[in-house]
């Protein structure tokens, strides 16, 4: 069978820096050693597909699609897009795909938001008045039609990020990666643009999407699987709701107490599998999450909290999330 | 083919749209008159500082010898910078490369209709430059109409080999960063020394002469000068050559010159893609 998308054994590896500065009277070493940004990572993904790549900052993400766009050469391993293969034959790739990255502003700020998008279309060989024509109707749905003549200078940093939402889907492409799409989006704006993509992914044959995102609810909501990746390696592969079965058998709960500091008490408790926690300055809050193997710990949890000095404001047993999904396997929450 | 026309067509429509769509066209067009012109009264101020040094009389062969040679470096300066610019402003100021480098195109073809618009502006300038020097200050230019031919041919083949050295720094400038841009203004400033653009190879040192000798520009200046300035008398060592041996010379080394560029675009794009610098930003 062949796969739209499919990697074996893909490793990338950043060579590191060496550098030595004088600072004053000494040498200040600031080598930076070798980034192993993909570590062997193995993913196969059918055609048809809306697949998500989930992970936090610098789990390799952004890494894994600069090479499937043929941007970026592997250190080792192979990677195939549509057949063929990112390191000796990107030019049938390129026919076939086509990238967006949210949260940058790329664009020529001396044309107006349509000529930019125009313009990408013929190098796509995409007859002009097709291209036209989608890019009216793109416009319109993205909520970009009355910045259409407007110079890209002229756009706000959403709106360029929606022209360059549509810079990617007029060229139709059959694979289409997209790099964190609604990074820095409003709400209404990501949920456009969440529903467009779900639409054209499934509302067509053949046509393949590959999201990048550290939203859980956003990767929850809208890929048919998710690989949750970490450190360059993949860490589980599945339906979002076979990755929350994974961790059902074991119990999740949250609690909201005042600040804390001390955490090592919790990873030595009998039962706790993993947790993770979230400060709020503001309110001098701390919220917490652990994953137990059973309810058994929570009695210790809490009198672990209050021999602190600490009150407990809110305890709720929840169902698990794909971010529990993370915690359990990773031990550490994406922030 | 059809697919780098294409490429080459709207590269060259962006590049137009970038060089001349950010004033009214009426101000472009004043704008366009007025730099050449400008350029041109520095270097008659320049000759006016040599003569009052040197030969208070003046020496009309050597003004126009630099004229005309000054002239055409219009085309140098504006073409390699231009070339050269195209991928550092595509990945730094404007971050739209990845996105032009992952299209179905050649971004060689890319790189060369970019530069398609330089040349139109350029070809505007030096114009303006030797018609203004015609009328005002006495250069001694005369095309016969049996060598437009040949002057044509020479052009094509001059701005080719330009194109071929922009590209040949377009290929380095995928591996650096933009503050390198230096390169992008030192490169001609060798040729404005080496090629005869403002005093003649006679005046170099043989080992600048040797020098001079092995880069085309050195023939695409003299053929140029030997058929719109005929009556200038000026010892430039390549005298002993007709037209179409120095024709020949040309098209020989803008061969060369076209492979070498193919070669240096290639090894650097390969190693900016291993090293991921195809779309690096480095903010400086």
């Amino acid at each position: 069978m062949s796969y739209a998308v499919e990697t074996r054994e893909l490793t990338r590896i950043f060579a590191g820096k060496k550098k030595r500065r004088r600072r004053a009277a000494e040498e200040v070493d600031e080598s930076v050693g070798p980034v192993t940004a993909l570590d062997q990572v193995s993913l196969k993904i059918e055609e048809g597909e809306l697949f998500g790549m989930l992970g936090p900052n610098g789990a390799g993400k952004t890494t894994l699609i600069k090479i499937l766009a043929t941007l970026l050469l592997p250190t080792s391993g192979q990677a195939l897009v549509a057949g063929h293969d990112v390191t000796k034959d990107p030019f049938p790739i390129r026919q076939v795909i086509n990238m967006v990255s949210g949260g940058e502003t790329s664009g020529y700020g001396l044309l107006t938001a349509r000529e930019n998008i125009w313009m990408f279309s013929q190098f796509y060989g995409v007859p002009s008045n097709v291209s036209n024509s989608r890019i009216d109707e793109l416009m319109h749905i993205f909520g970009l039609w009355d910045k259409r003549n407007a110079k890209v200078r002229m756009l706000s940093t959403g709106q360029r990020q929606k022209m360059n939402m549509i810079r990617g889907f007029v060229t139709d492409p059959d694979i289409l990666f997209l790099d964190e799409p609604t990074l820095g989006l409003d709400v209404n704006a990501a949920r456009t643009i969440r529903e467009y993509v779900m639409n054209w992914v499934r509302g067509q044959k053949g046509k393949t999407v590959l999201l990048t995102t550290h939203y859980m609810a956003e990767a929850d909501q809208m890929c048919d699987r998710i690989a949750i990746i970490d450190k360059g390696k993949i860490l589980a592969c599945d339906t979002p709701e076979n990755l929350k079965r994974m961790i059902r058998t074991e119990t999740t709960f949250r609690l909201e107490v005042d600040a804390i500091r001390d955490l090592t008490t919790f990873s030595t408790l009998q039962g706790v599998k993993n947790f993770s926690h979230k400060d709020d300055i503001a309110k001098n809050r701390s919220f917490l999450t652990f994953i137990l193997e059973d309810e058994g710990p929570v009695a210790e949890i809490l009198s672990t909290i209050t021999s602190q000095g600490k009150k407990v404001h809110s305890l709720q047993k929840s169902e698990p999330t794909l971010e529990d999904v993370f915690i359990s396997m990773v031990g550490r929450g994406f922030e | 083919m059809r697919t780098y026309w294409r490429t080459f067509k709207t590269a060259a429509w962006l590049g137009w749209e970038m060089d001349s769509n950010w004033t009214e066209p009426w101000l472009f067009v004043l704008y366009s008159v007025i730099k050449p012109v400008a350029g041109a009264f520095i270097l008659v101020l320049m000759y006016i500082v040599f003569v009052a040094i040197g030969r208070p009389s003046g020496d009309a062969d050597a003004f126009s010898y630099m004229y005309v040679g000054n002239s055409f470096f219009i085309f140098v300066a504006t073409v390699l910078f231009g070339t050269f610019q195209v991928i550092q402003s595509d990945r730094e100021w404007y971050q739209t490369i990845r996105y032009i480098y992952i299209s179905p195109i050649s971004y060689y073809v890319y790189i060369l209709g970019r530069a398609a618009s330089k040349i139109a502006v350029a070809v505007f300038a030096v114009a303006i430059t030797l018609l203004f020097g015609a009328m005002f200050l006495g250069v001694r230019l005369h095309l016969a109409l049996a060598d437009v031919p040949l002057f044509l041919v020479s052009t094509v083949l001059g701005l080719a080999v330009l194109l071929a050295i922009g590209i040949c720094l377009g290929g380095i400038s995928f591996l650096t960063a933009k503050h390198t841009h230096g390169l992008a203004e030192g490169i001609p400033g060798l040729f404005y020394v080496f090629c005869g653009v403002l005093f003649p190879l006679s005046v170099l040192p043989s080992w600048g002469q040797a020098v001079g000798r092995a880069i085309p520009l050195t023939y695409w200046f003299d053929i140029t000068r030997r058929l719109i300035a005929p009556t200038v008398t000026v010892n430039t060592t390549l005298s002993g050559f007709d037209p179409l041996t120095i024709l020949l010379f040309l098209i020989v080394s803008s061969i060369g010159f076209f492979l070498l560029s193919v070669l240096i675009y290639k090894v650097g794009e390969y190693f900016a893609r291993k090293a991921g610098k195809i779309d690096m930003t480095t903010s400086y």
